[in-house]
């Protein structure tokens, strides 16, 4: 990188290592935080870090210096900031993975049944139209449904991590086509649970 | 001879002072080695009422003389203005119920009020007490002050932030950072000599309320989640008061004297007082004495609280969902912190000990800590304060408006600031030139249902095919919760023109006006500052002459001597009661060098004294 203000090259992070100048920042969170691409991140670790550089980058650092650099520290603390927000949680960090990897959510988001899923949305709907016809004993039936769905996210977690280390130890696009799987899954449950909570309301 | 250099270093700083800019009272506040303080006023009171009246020439008086106007003359006086501020005149239906606001004509995209035959903005009225603060600041002093912290409601919308700051830049201050009320508290109250813990602040002022909870770690002030009401406050209580005298009155005397805004707020005043007094007193008498006619009634305490509880209870809601968006439990809760002045009324308190099952701080005057907290966030831009770092979120969702009228979230609520994202765009028609982008801000699913902040139109777009272009706009919440919005088509790297259109404040242009208008009155107030200087100089060498004339050397001095010395000091006295410093000045000098013969004779006498003294040893 050559630095903006006095135009020496340098490969640090953030600053000039000559004039001590703030430095146009990485726009990849990984990147961002010095840390490798993988998912199976130390949120301690990593919040360490995001406090250590909200001192170093956050705007009520530069009020007095010149434009260019106030301008660069609100840049670089928005990154901070949305990828701590993003690394922190393993779901959002999965997504930001898929993402770059090419496997976005596309259109379809979760509007096709994941076919395993099939046979209990059926029967959550029946039992969501008996209830609705005054039908109840529908209830129970909904309830019993609802700690079902929160075995599956349950185990579904489970299935993540383990998904993660194999990313993290092989790579590969086979671990990342398995994840955006579980998590189209997950989106799908946890809309069936938002439904049946709604009619038990 | 020799001259110094003087090294002024870190005195040519310039001083940034924090200013609480409230719905009843305002208050600058500064930093000082001790820590924040705040800066006394006029006639030596701390609060600026946050009240403007417009004088019978036209002259805008700001604080506790225009309150004083409120019972004589109700109609040049405006009060209450920050509910108004970012708004529209089709939020405001509840407010005009309640308060006697004048809305004049060509109220459409912002609201002009009509005071005293003269028409102001809400920003323009704020302006004017930020003025006042600024004057006070620089009397305190002596030296200009152009830059300032100031606060807003952490509930506060995007609009209601611009037109906070564009209050300031009215009032000729440039505004280093809005600060979240109740995260300025939390700064003032100096948690952070706890090294780590998780704090409420519950902050109930005269029209807004805001829950903040917060995660201290070393010197970092987190916010982990925000809630609030900006429209909720003592206000209410008063105005509910009020409607509840007022039909009781009716009842009594068989006149309806709502229509009567002197008699209105005769009884506003009063009902204010019993209210403060039912913070201490079990049961205070509440009266209006009105033509003659008197009315008199009870309060007990239990009768208020009864009253107030609807009140107090719709604190409650928000506190809760503050809570849940924290994602913390009650019992994780170390400590809870009381700001603004409804947080004195002990229903409000034990409502608050029962929630959060923590007993309440109340040691600093709920009235001063969001103005101390203000100063001491001063000292953190302006690097005396080195350890403290607030990091702050957004309290509102942002989002755009898409097919259908539904919203797609962009930013989460409780997001750290500067919090940003990116959006790709392009055009549905063969050669489209604008691509038009609603932003919406709140909760809910639908646009209608959100409060719209601005319309942003990428302009000029390269005529293309449809489709072709890609355009990627990058919304950015800046420190302050402000918005900023930038587009670049992404084939070319061309910066996309966005032309901002917001939904309720000023233009640009409208703002830069009413500086320019300003700049005039600072140049007022930049000379009654040099007329207050010079005063105070003449005073002091006044002083040393009275005090020259005490002195065996006056005796010394002939009767032409003697005259032409009190001539002078006449002269000077005279002048000092007119604004024009360059006078005063002037005779001082005069009476500086008439008294020369006076000083060496002083001189002599004193080395003399001292000389008789040496032998004496």
């Amino acid at each position: 990188m050559t630095c903006w203000q006095c135009s020496e090259i340098f490969d640090d992070l953030f600053f000039c290592p000559k004039c001590n100048a703030l430095q146009p920042p990485p726009k990849d969170y990984f990147q961002f935080f010095g840390i490798r691409r993988h998912l199976g991140i130390d949120v301690a670790q990593l919040q360490t870090q995001f406090y250590d550089l909200s001192r170093k980058l956050h705007p009520d650092r530069y009020s007095r210096k010149s434009e260019r650099e106030r301008s660069l520290s609100t840049e670089a603390t928005a990154i901070l900031n949305d990828g701590w927000r993003t690394l922190k949680d393993p779901l959002e960090r999965a997504e930001y993975v898929l993402n770059q990897e090419g496997f976005n959510i596309g259109e379809q988001r979760s509007k096709d049944v994941p076919p395993e899923l099939l046979e209990e949305v059926f029967e959550l709907n029946m039992a969501i139209e008996d209830l609705r016809d005054g039908d109840a004993s529908a209830k129970e039936q909904l309830r019993s449904a609802q700690q079902r769905f929160a075995g599956m996210m349950a185990s579904s977690n489970q299935d993540l991590e383990q998904l993660f280390v194999r990313w993290d130890s092989e790579g590969g696009k086979d671990p990342l086509a398995a994840i955006r799987a579980v998590l189209n899954r997950r989106r799908y449950i946890s809309n069936l649970i938002r439904d049946a909570e709604k009619e038990l309301s | 001879m020799s001259s110094f250099q003087i090294d002024f270093g870190d005195a040519a700083k310039q001083r940034i002072i924090g200013i609480d800019l409230g719905t009843t009272n305002s208050l600058g506040a500064f930093m000082d080695l001790t820590g924040p303080q705040v800066i006394p006023g006029e006639n030596g009171a701390l609060l600026v009422p946050s009240v403007v009246a417009v004088s019978e020439d036209g002259q805008p008086i700001v604080g506790a003389q225009a309150l004083k106007m409120l019972t004589t003359s109700p109609d040049r006086v405006v009060y209450s203005v920050k509910r108004l501020m970012g708004r529209g005149l089709g939020d405001i239906t509840e407010e005009l119920k309640l308060f006697p606001f004048h809305i004049a004509e060509g109220s459409d995209s912002v609201i002009q009020l009509e005071v005293g035959g003269r028409v102001y903005t809400a920003p323009e009225v704020s302006a004017l007490i930020l003025r006042q603060i600024r004057k006070n600041a620089e009397a305190f002093f002596g030296e200009a002050v152009d830059q300032a912290v100031i606060t807003v409601p952490a509930y506060f919308n995007d609009a209601q932030r611009q037109a906070t700051k564009d209050a300031g830049r009215i009032a000729g201050l440039e505004v280093l950072r809005l600060v979240n009320e109740p995260t300025a508290a939390a700064l003032a109250y100096g948690l952070d000599k706890r090294k780590q813990g998780i704090i409420a602040v519950y902050d109930l002022g005269g029209g807004t309320f805001d829950i903040s909870i917060l995660k201290l770690h070393n010197g970092i002030f987190e916010v982990l989640a925000t809630n609030g009401d900006t429209h909720l406050g003592g206000d209410d209580i008063d105005n509910l008061m009020i409607a509840v005298a007022l039909e009781d009155i009716e009842t009594e005397w068989g006149i309806n004297i709502r229509g009567n805004q002197e008699a209105v707020q005769t009884l506003r005043k009063a009902v204010i007082e019993a209210k403060e007094q039912l913070s201490f007193a079990p049961a205070v008498q509440l009266s209006l004495a009105w033509e003659g006619k008197t009315y008199q009634r009870e309060l007990t305490r239990a009768i208020f609280d009864h009253l107030i509880t609807p009140i107090v209870d719709r604190t409650l809601g928000p506190c809760r969902a503050c809570i849940a968006d924290a994602k913390v439990a009650i019992d994780q809760i170390d400590e809870v912190v009381m700001v603004g002045g409804s947080t004195r009324i002990p229903l409000v308190r034990s409502a608050v000990e029962a929630l959060f099952k923590a007993k309440p701080h109340t040691e600093l005057n709920p009235d001063e800590v969001v103005a101390l907290g203000a100063a001491v966030q001063a000292g953190i831009l302006s690097g005396d304060v080195e350890d403290t770092l607030l990091l702050d979120v957004t309290p509102l969702s942002l989002g755009i408006e898409t097919m259908g009228g539904v919203v797609s979230k962009l930013i989460q609520r409780n997001s750290t600031i500067p919090a940003s994202a990116t959006e790709s765009y392009t055009t549905g028609v063969e050669g489209q030139r604008n691509v038009l982008i609603h932003v919406v801000q709140g909760e809910r699913e639908l646009a209608k249902d959100c409060r719209s902040l601005a319309r942003f139109d990428l302009k000029d777009i390269d005529p293309m095919p449809a489709g072709l272009p890609r355009i990627e706009v990058k919304f950015l919440i800046d420190a302050n919760g402000i918005l900023n919005v930038t587009a670049r088509e992404q084939r070319t790297g061309k910066e996309q023109t966005v032309e901002v259109k917001p939904s309720y404040g000023l233009s640009d242009e409208q703002v830069e006006a009413m500086v320019l208008e300003s700049i005039e009155k600072a140049e007022e107030d930049f000379n009654e500052r040099q007329v207050r200087e010079a005063r105070v100089e003449g005073e002091r060498v006044l002083a040393a002459v009275q005090k020259g004339k005490q002195s065996d050397a006056w005796d010394e001095l002939s009767d032409e001597e003697r005259a032409t010395i009190d001539l002078a000091m006449n002269e000077l006295i005279m002048v000092s009661y007119h604004s024009d410093h360059l006078l005063i000045h002037d005779k001082m000098e005069q009476l500086d060098q008439v008294t020369r013969g006076l000083a060496e004779k002083m001189m002599n006498t004193a080395v003399g004294v001292a000389l008789k003294g040496t032998k004496i040893e």
